[in-house]
């Protein structure tokens, strides 16, 4: 029993420990972005690798999200003739929930992987310590650009995902099934407004983009310096990332809609 | 990356020997790093109990003893990069346990390291590489930083791999790549962790040979790891010996005549057995 | 720093496009475009505004040339809607305005109808002259009573 409580007492010092860490970490990060030197050209190449690589599979996958919801959409939409509203249903589940959830998961699983296993594997080379050495901090030079990038990129991919995704809808609803083009548009374009909907998905993928790029970075930079290290800041950062954005989705929805 | 603070309760082994009288260390020799009452333990395992250690100026020491015996550790001690449970480190007159790590970047500018596996940032060119600290630190014209470039390059037989990535170099380059990444800023004084680590002996020369030169040449103050007897027991002017927590010190000279069973057991296992050569005379038991 | 043109190329490419994107996605389909000159505020009183919410067009002859801004209750407990236009707009003293809806079943606006008289409307003035909106259920019941079905 006392064993017990000692061992309790024992976790929660250290998950204080962990959170203090995590808030010094942010904090560092936070401030090498507003300081000096700007490091353009890394957040630049940073930029690229986690933004226009992971265009491939944002669009792809943004398609084909959207011909499943005109596909759905419609065979719902039908039993109540109401297939003139398909834009208007596509539309608002895509920009409210499914384009920032779905763009940020997506972007974790492929950007946010690698930007945790890229440091990781720096700290098991001590390419980190050589940075220390050279009197360069490893956060300033490596970690900052890599989480301000995704925290820019993530808006970005999140309305290309829509966008995409409306045209798969479209295409399904439109060449497909039958519903009438112009119809399609103007239900979408009437019920989508920027106050209610696009303010609050450019505000989630922002979030998100901040969550994910200072989980990422976190997990990379704190990673044991093995293979075994590098391989659970990877997962970890995956698995960790997806569950806070499903939780801080919930929570700006529910506040938003206040 | 701290090690867990946990003290180790074990009484502490003072194991130093001091110079022995026929050799005087001269006057003007300054000690550029001392180490005094070193205590460090990895969670429940020691590594140092009150160690005690000096690094004369402008000499090579090398620093000996088992795998895990804490070797590269003390290096990465002086480098700051890992401080210890208990003790002083004092690099040109300035503790640097003391110090915040906004302080300890400036105190790094005076000293360079050598990583066992070269630590060159692997998306970068070898140039870019050498080219970092420079870039980062000095003022100079984008022009002279190339000419100083090239110019370490050159001294460690590099000349024409700048636009090389450092995965496209053998082990061999990829040390003295990042050599010159270490000496590019003129530090005072260079850390080599393992240079000598997995070479072929006519790579281990080159850079042996290397070293000795900045030493002369540039009057570098070198403290170097290494499992490698015959070069550190060329190169050195001081070996350290770390065992059982202590360190044990002398010039090759004297820890070849050393009495010391420890030193004695690790000396003949390198050479005990090699047809027609005795490394390590034998003493009349 | 392995910058190469190219590569410099693209990102300034994709974040073009994907400020472009955001730009569409807020304009064009979010209808941000409205936030005007503003700077002519008017109010209306109404007995009735029906689904009338904040930030409807306010529109003269289907031309939008504002947005109503608020909405509450008078001390006689009627409808009290704030307009914000354009501020170069000028609107007689006895323009008149209504609520209506735009299509059959979209969302309601406020239609104005200038006057004829010389004097213009000023920030902070009452538009006198207004028309509440009509709501289906008062509509199918005046049908009914009007066509005489109610038995005496």
């Amino acid at each position: 029993m006392i064993s017990a409580l000692r061992t309790l007492g024992y976790r929660t010092v250290m998950l204080l420990e962990h959170l203090g860490h995590m808030a010094a970490f942010v904090g560092q990060i936070g401030l090498n972005a507003l300081r000096r030197p700007f490091r353009f050209g890394r957040l630049v190449m940073e930029i690229f690798d986690v933004g226009v690589l992971s265009l491939a599979i944002v669009c792809l996958s943004g398609a084909t999200v959207g011909a499943v919801l005109g596909l759905q959409g419609y065979n719902t939409l039908t039993r109540f003739g109401a297939e003139g509203s398909l834009g208007a249903v596509v539309g608002l589940t895509l920009v409210r929930e499914l384009g920032p959830v779905f763009t940020a998961l997506l972007v974790t699983g492929r950007a946010g992987s690698a930007m945790a296993a890229e440091i990781a594997s720096m700290v098991t080379t001590e390419q980190l310590d050589g940075l220390r050495m050279m009197s360069i901090d490893p956060v300033d030079f490596v970690v900052t650009p890599k989480a301000l990038a995704m925290l820019i990129v993530m808006p970005m991919l999140n309305v290309l995902f829509i966008l995409f995704a409306f045209f798969g809808g479209y295409v399904i609803g439109v060449e497909l099934l039958g519903v009438d083009g112009g119809t399609y548009v103007t239900s979408l374009e009437d019920a989508i407004t920027f106050e209610d909907d696009v303010a609050g998905t450019l505000l989630k993928s922002v979030v998100f983009g901040l969550l994910v790029g200072l989980i990422a970075t976190y997990r990379g930079y704190t990673a044991e310096p093995t293979s075994a290290g590098v391989s659970a800041a990877t997962t970890g950062t995956v698995v960790t990332a997806s569950v806070t954005i499903l939780i801080f989705d919930y929570v700006i929805t529910a506040l938003w809609g206040v | 990356m701290r090690p867990r603070l946990r003290k180790s309760g074990k009484k502490p082994i003072v194991a130093t020997m001091r110079a022995a009288p026929g050799k005087r260390r001269s006057v003007s020799e300054v000690d550029r790093i001392q180490l005094e009452g070193i205590h460090l333990a990895f969670g429940t395992r020691p590594v140092y109990r009150a160690l005690d250690c000096r690094f004369p100026r402008g000499q090579i020491s090398v620093l000996m003893g088992g795998s895990g015996a804490g070797k590269s550790t003390l290096l990465r001690l002086m480098a700051g990069l890992i401080r210890p449970d208990q003790g002083r480190i004092v690099i040109a007159g300035e503790d640097i346990t003391t110090l915040s790590e906004r302080d300890l970047f400036r105190v790094r500018e005076r000293i360079g390291m050598l990583f066992q596996g070269g630590a060159l940032l692997d998306a970068m060119t070898v140039f870019d590489n050498v080219a970092l600290p420079l870039r980062e630190h000095s003022k100079l014209s984008e022009a002279d930083i190339r000419a100083e470039v090239e110019r370490r390059l050159a001294a460690v037989g590099l000349p024409d791999t700048g636009g090389l990535m450092p995965r496209e170099l053998s082990g061999g380059m990829l040390r003295r790549a990042a050599l010159a990444r270490a000496i590019v800023t003129d530090p005072e004084i260079v850390l080599c962790d393992e240079p000598f680590s997995g070479l072929d002996p006519l790579n281990v020369r080159r850079i042996e040979a290397l070293l000795i030169e900045l030493n002369r040449r540039l009057g570098l103050t070198l403290i170097v790891t290494s499992h490698h007897l015959p070069s550190s027991l060329r190169m050195a002017s001081q070996l350290v010996f770390l065992i059982d927590g202590g360190a044990v010190v002398g010039t090759p000279q004297e820890l070849l005549a050393s009495e010391d069973t420890r030193v004695r057991e690790f000396l003949e296992a390198e050479t005990a057995g090699m047809p027609g050569f005795q490394a390590v005379p034998e003493v009349a038991s | 720093m392995q910058r190469s043109p190219t590569r410099d190329l693209t990102v300034g490419l994709f974040v073009a496009a994907g400020l472009a994107a955001i730009g569409y996605l807020s304009i064009q389909v979010g209808g941000l475009s409205y936030k005007g000159s503003g700077g002519l505020e008017l109010y209306a009183v109404f007995d009735e505004i029906g689904g009338l919410k904040e930030r409807a067009p306010v529109a003269v002859a289907g031309v939008t040339v504002g947005q109503v801004t608020g909405i509450g209750l008078d001390d006689m407990l009627r409808a009290r809607v704030v307009l914000e236009l354009d501020a170069d707009l000028e609107l007689p003293v006895d323009t008149s305005a209504s609520i209506r809806t735009s299509g059959v079943l979209g969302d309601q606006f406020v239609s104005l109808e200038p006057g004829g008289e010389e004097e213009l409307l000023v920030s902070g003035e009452e538009i006198v002259f207004t028309e509440s909106a009509l709501s289906l259920e008062r509509l199918i019941g005046k049908f009914v009573h009007d066509s005489g079905l109610e038995d005496d």
